[in-house]
């Protein structure tokens, strides 16, 4: 069987790009060919930039042609998760409160791809303002999972992790603040990594969790993780967080070695509410690495149980801050009829976010009033602190913690909602290594009787994400190629961009009247 | 459960977070908040009192550069995200009486 364009890793395609094999615009066509095909089942995307995309992709080719271009993302077409800023594209953070708006700048992290020549497709779906674990608090419709579309993507980077699993790109930019690139990577069988808090700049990226939040890679991979996070890594003066780092050179660590890596499994990650299924794949994953050579063993990570809700209170504090700037005046959703200012800015904000985000903001700016500050926001802070010491103390012993990435896989849609505490107890294994600043990363593992993917979680101690790709990559080239899930419809998309006659709309706008 | 949330505590909270709740808005988010808390409740087990409060991982230092406009005002493209607009500023209602 002739292998198709969309078969490729952004990495293979790339290469063929440099090679004259495929042309750019050859592969942004198919990328587009295959939104148009599977958007109606999936819903991945918010926005599609076809017209942008195809001139961008002539423009990288005279680029690539003239020698300007060598690296290995040349060409690459890339979707983007929509809370980062792309200049004059739609950025919604899937709220209605921002409905219409436009940047005015790209986010660093964005840039640094479109320096490199990576070419935006569009904007993702994902939980009003990344508040959400499965992708269904978005007010443009939930994603669905491309395995089975009875279930939820997760979240809430769950279009950009979908979009991936279901070849509409070639690699796309999650963001994680509690688990929003590793829950979905799990659910939806890619690749996610979270990285070290600081390595990527947080310059254009919509804030939630100011303190929490970090950009980083999904895709079909750990050779294309590493070379899209080596990519988006950079020091920038206009994020106070972002951290200089000189060891950013993340395919180095491609090497396929694992002898002698010192591997933790925390018991306590093992224990009531993990699928059985979840547990063996997981666990199957670490004997994989213990016959090439880790040194693999069960520890007492403790604190486990207090991540959850030491993350709610901080969460929910700063995003309360965070999204206040959200008031009808400058931009986004302003309401029809209202009282005076004041009254302006609350049926604007009422009308425009969503019942997870309001919950949030509520909770946040509860936590955070005279005479409970003390109570819950400075305990949770004390918490986190503690809870950085347990890792330290693991990551004097080890190389890296191994754990799932989700007690489950993906839950059928609706199934969440309901429940809101039931929801933020998925997050147990992925919350934590956010509260430590710590990279994270999701690999596929195996499938549960359903056929639904299952994610690996390695966890690494600050700036040691070499580590975690080093484990990835040695795991990933024992387990054989992920094939990508049986599409209904799927066969032969690859190829069918030659023949298409329809024309897709340029911008599917976010927008709704109002 | 151990949290009940007044009407007061909503109304308030809903001040702070200039939010304007429907009445069945206001029923549901005291249920809950109440349930959250009762299960934010859980950090009171653990002894955090040798602990300094952590909001970052890493030091934090201020940036500093100097002050150099790189960027244009971008005044227009600005101007055209903006609900309402007038004379090249926001439009906004009316707030201090003549």
């Amino acid at each position: 069987m002739k292998k198709s364009i969309l078969d490729l890793t952004a990495v293979e395609l790339g290469r063929k790009i440099k090679e004259k094999e495929i042309t750019v615009r050859e592969a942004v066509e198919a990328s587009l060919a295959q939104i148009e095909k599977m958007e109606a089942s999936f819903h991945c995307y918010v926005t599609v930039g076809k017209e942008a995309a195809l001139k961008r992709a002539d423009e990288v080719q005279k680029q690539i042609d003239a020698g300007v271009l060598t690296g290995p993302l040349a060409g690459v077409p890339v979707a983007i998760k929509d809370n980062m800023c792309t200049k004059n594209m739609l950025t919604t953070c899937s709220s209605r409160i921002l409905y219409n708006f436009r940047p005015t700048y790209t986010a660093e992290a964005v840039e640094n791809l479109e320096r490199a020549g990576a070419v935006v497709l569009g904007k993702t779906n994902m939980d009003e303002f990344a508040m959400g674990s499965t992708t269904e608090t978005s007010a443009f419709g939930e994603t669905k999972n491309p395995w089975n579309t009875e279930h939820v993507p997760g979240g809430s980077s769950g279009g950009s992790c979908a979009a991936v699993a279901a070849e509409e790109c070639f690699f796309a930019l999650g963001s994680d603040t509690g688990g929003s690139i590793r829950q979905p990577s799990s659910f939806c069988g890619v690749t996610g990594i979270k990285p070290t808090y600081g390595t990527v700049s947080r310059y254009g990226l919509i804030a939630y969790g100011s303190s929490l939040d970090q950009i980083g890679p999904v895709a079909k991979d750990v050779t294309d993780c590493a070379a899209v996070l080596e990519t988006i890594a950079s020091y920038d003066k206009k994020d106070s967080t972002s951290i200089e780092r000189k060891d950013t050179d993340f395919t180095s660590a491609l090497t396929d070695d694992v002898k002698g890596m010192k591997i933790g499994i925390p018991k306590d990650y093992f224990g009531e509410g993990l699928d059985l299924e979840v547990k063996k794949a997981v666990l199957a994953a670490a004997d994989v690495l213990k016959e090439k050579g880790a040194v693999v063993e069960e520890f007492d990570l403790k604190l486990v149980e207090y991540a959850i809700p030491a993350y709610y209170v901080i969460a929910s504090a700063e995003a309360s801050s965070n999204l206040s700037r959200f008031d009808g005046i400058k931009y986004g959703y302003r309401t029809k009829e209202y009282d005076g200012l004041h009254g302006l800015y609350k049926k604007s904000r009422s009308e425009g976010f969503g019942p997870e985000v309001k919950r949030r903001i509520m909770l946040g700016s509860f936590v955070l009033s005279s005479g409970y500050y003390d109570a819950y926001y400075l305990k949770a802070l004390r918490t986190k602190a503690l809870i950085k010491q347990e890792f330290d103390k693991a990551f004097e012993k080890y190389d890296v913690i191994l754990g799932p990435a989700a007690p489950t896989t993906a839950p059928k849609l609706g199934a969440s909602l309901s429940d809101p505490l039931k929801m933020y107890l998925g997050d147990i294994y992925t919350i934590s290594v956010n509260l430590a600043g710590l990279p994270g990363m999701s690999v596929p593992c195996g499938q549960d009787s359903r056929g639904l993917p299952i994610g690996l979680q390695l966890i690494g101690d600050c700036f040691q994400e070499k580590k975690l790709i080093r484990a990835g990559f040695a795991y990933e080239q024992a387990r054989g190629p992920w094939k990508a899930p049986a599409m209904a419809g799927a066969s032969g998309c690859g190829d069918s961009f030659d023949s298409r006659k329809e024309e897709p709309a340029s911008i599917q706008t976010a927008g709704e009247e109002n | 459960m151990a949290n009940i949330i007044s009407d007061e505590t909503i109304e308030y909270v809903g001040i702070l977070a200039k939010l304007e709740l429907s009445e069945e808005e206001k029923q549901q988010a005291k249920k809950d908040m109440g349930s959250i808390l009762d299960y934010i409740d859980k950090l009171n087990e653990l002894d955090t009192a040798g602990a300094e409060p952590m909001s970052h991982v890493f030091p934090v230092n201020n940036v500093f550069r100097e002050d150099v406009v790189v960027n244009g005002d971008d005044r227009e493209n600005m101007l055209k995200n903006a609900p309402e607009q007038k004379d090249g500023a926001y439009k906004v209602p009316k707030t201090v009486e003549n």
